[in-house]
């Protein structure tokens, strides 16, 4: 009996002093009278989402509003996030930014939103609605489109391609597989694609599938990665297959992409603007609070870099570490 | 009255049980092999691409973290509990081995043996809550699971922690120490715990009192074992094991990736199922859980190189792991 108290005790202790010396600092400044607007992302697995959440923080100083940024482990948990996304709602805030991990998953909270009169900001992957008042994202498709003539154009428009795809069920990782694949079959007909491997952007899961995908296909030449962990995953997996003469492509940045590509284990990636995502964010809320109009479609732009211009003031400007 | 001709026969009655049940356990083991082969040998004969040197390595290098992790909850399952805390207790442990080595710029090996000690003491939670607590298996590790998960975010500021200036750590994985042969230090490391679990589960008191707080855990209480203590001991190994996978896929990865390792936690199990050990506790082997872990990695790789369709990965995955419990149940039923 007085074991399992003990016991007992010294369990909860360990676990409140824990989170006490670490949970210090990480709440939002709030000050009255500040609209709140809360941010429910994709997740938190790829500095990506910390970038965006940098850029919406910086507008959200700027702007004197005070935001929450929040998303799941990882970004299959679908239902994670519509949770999120119902608590969110249950803090009435005066606007929501919505990244959709399932276009249609959440659309019942969404129309929950409307009902309530919380005007929502999509941001990354868009929802398939009209509820969003608007929505700031890549144009995915057109960012696939380039990474696609990019490859084409290092192998000679002809040659056997594979693509690791992060996932299937958000509109980021169908628009990146597919603005990948009608590019090649509309302007490089002589490319061989390989049928879509998914790896959940999951770098082990994403190098295995990558070594497999070798052993399989003696004669590949290009890989392209649709996500930072399935590109980083994509790297690993052919450093460790030991193939040499493969054109790798990725996507977004990360430490591990950046040093990839500067040594020349990765010919080039494309980069979206993660902190402008984030800052377009806030703002288009706070002028959706205000009730001013805007365009429906933001885009915030991606870019192709690769060794030649990784280190120009643009690129610095939108990779992350 | 009990005469000496009447002990002699139970005495013989009780050996001829003994072997019967050690046939029926090697059987167990022999068609988990033999299920091995067969997988292995269709690809073989389906693919051109998948029987040589490259690609087997392929397979046994991917069977390294959730074989690991497969070893040290064989334990726990064999006493009738369940740990589902391993997957994110790996992730803990690799950042905490980038804590050590990157942040506090601790020697490698200490740093590896903080790790591995650090999944050791997570362990260690988890059997007071088990033993002590007496929370059901189920609930202690779940919670466990999830404070791991959160904590791995916290202490790493939800970023990962590169190991790019620690060559010698990424080569533990990678490295090739066998000179010329190309064959990844990772697979030597599994090979190394593997025995070393083995020796634990078959020929120490741990290995027995854990086979015998599963098989009968009021029995055990009652012939003088300390059963709180040695559950205790049992949950901290399966947490060494963790430690020691989460250095091995931070080496792999050259990274700590703080929000990996949510499911590995099944996949292990499902190794360990597959393997031959019974959820129900009291039956299971290291060999078995080897070669459960080994059925999964050939499936995955060879069902990749035949570019099966993702989503019928997963089904085929699914169905051989009913048949694994099935035949599992089957077993006890004729016991």
């Amino acid at each position: 009996m007085r074991t399992q108290r003990l016991a007992a005790a010294l369990v909860g202790a360990a676990l409140v002093l824990v989170t006490a010396a670490c949970g210090g600092g990480s709440s939002n400044n709030a000050a009255g009278g500040q609209p709140y607007i809360a941010i429910v992302s994709k997740g938190f697995q790829h500095q990506f989402w910390q970038a965006v959440k940098k850029g919406a923080e910086q507008e959200a100083a700027k702007q004197n509003v005070r935001i929450t940024f929040e998303g799941p482990a990882s970004e299959s948990e679908i239902e994670s996030q519509v949770t999120m996304l119902t608590n969110a709602l249950g803090r009435q805030p005066a606007a929501l930014g919505f990244a959709a991990l399932d276009s249609k998953a959440a659309a019942p909270l969404l129309q929950q939103a409307k009902s309530r009169n919380i005007p929502v900001v999509a941001f990354d992957s868009g929802v398939d609605s009209d509820l969003p008042v608007t929505t700031a994202a890549t144009d995915n498709k057109a960012a696939a489109a380039e990474a696609a003539k990019h490859m084409a154009q290092a192998i000679g428009n002809t040659g056997k391609v594979a693509l690791v795809v992060h996932d299937q069920t958000s509109k980021s990782g169908t628009d990146r597989r597919d603005g990948f694949i009608d590019w090649m079959k509309a302007n490089a007909p002589g490319v061989q694609l390989l049928e879509t491997q998914y790896g959940g952007g999951d770098q082990a899961k994403s190098a295995d599938i990558t070594k497999a995908i070798i052993a399989a296909n003696p004669d590949l030449k290009g890989i392209y990665g649709s996500n930072e962990g399935s590109a980083i995953g994509v790297v690993r997996g052919v450093a460790e297959s030991g193939k040499q003469g493969l054109t790798i492509i990725g996507f977004d940045s990360g430490k591990a992409q950046l040093d990839a590509i500067k040594s020349g284990a990765m010919l080039g990636a494309i980069t979206q603007n993660p902190i402008g995502i984030g800052e377009q964010t806030v703002a288009a809320a706070v002028k959706a609070i205000k009730g001013e109009a805007q365009p429906k479609v933001i885009d915030t732009g991606f870019f192709w870099y690769d060794k030649t211009n990784i280190d120009s003031p643009q690129i610095q400007a939108v990779v992350y570490q | 009255m009990t005469g000496p001709s009447l002990t002699k026969d139970t005495e013989q009655a009780g050996a001829a049980t003994a072997v019967t049940s050690t046939v029926r356990a090697r059987l167990q083991q022999f068609l988990a092999f033999g299920g091995l082969i067969v997988i292995f040998a269709f690809f073989s004969i389906v693919s051109e691409n998948f029987f040589n040197y490259g690609n087997i390595t392929n397979i046994l290098f991917s069977t390294v973290v959730i074989g690991l992790l497969a070893l040290g909850t064989t334990f726990v399952i064999i006493t009738g509990g369940i740990d589902l805390s391993i997957g994110t207790g790996m992730a803990l442990s690799a950042v905490m081995s980038g804590v050590f080595i990157v942040n506090l710029g601790v020697p490698l090996p200490f740093g590896v043996l903080g790790a591995i000690l650090f999944g050791g003491l997570i362990g260690l939670v988890n059997g007071l809550s088990v033993a002590v607590l007496k929370l059901p298996p189920f609930i202690a590790t779940l919670a466990m699971m999830l404070v791991a998960q959160g904590l791995a975010l916290v202490v790493s500021h939800s970023a990962p922690i590169y190991f790019s200036d620690s060559p010698a750590y990424i080569d533990l994985s990678i490295g090739s120490i066998i000179p010329g042969a190309n064959f990844p230090n990772a697979v030597l490391v599994f090979a190394l715990a593997a025995i070393i679990a083995g020796v634990l589960l078959n020929s120490t008191v741990l290995g027995r009192y854990t086979y015998s707080i599963g098989s009968n855990e009021e029995a055990t209480a009652l012939s003088g074992i300390d059963v709180r203590r040695w559950k205790i001991i049992i949950y901290t190994v399966a947490g060494l094991f963790t430690g020691l996978a989460g250095v091995m896929i931070s080496a792999r990865l050259g990274s700590a990736q703080p929000a990996t390792g949510m499911g590995y936690e099944l996949q292990a199990i499902a190794a360990v199922v597959i393997g031959g050990t019974s959820l129900a506790g009291g039956k299971g082997s290291i060999v078995g859980t080897v070669i459960g872990a080994l059925i999964i990695s050939v499936l995955n790789n060879g069902l990749q190189i035949m570019s099966i369709p993702q989503e019928w990965q997963n089904v085929i995955l699914g169905i051989v792991i009913l048949l694994a419990v099935y035949a599992d149940m089957a077993r006890k039923r004729a016991a």
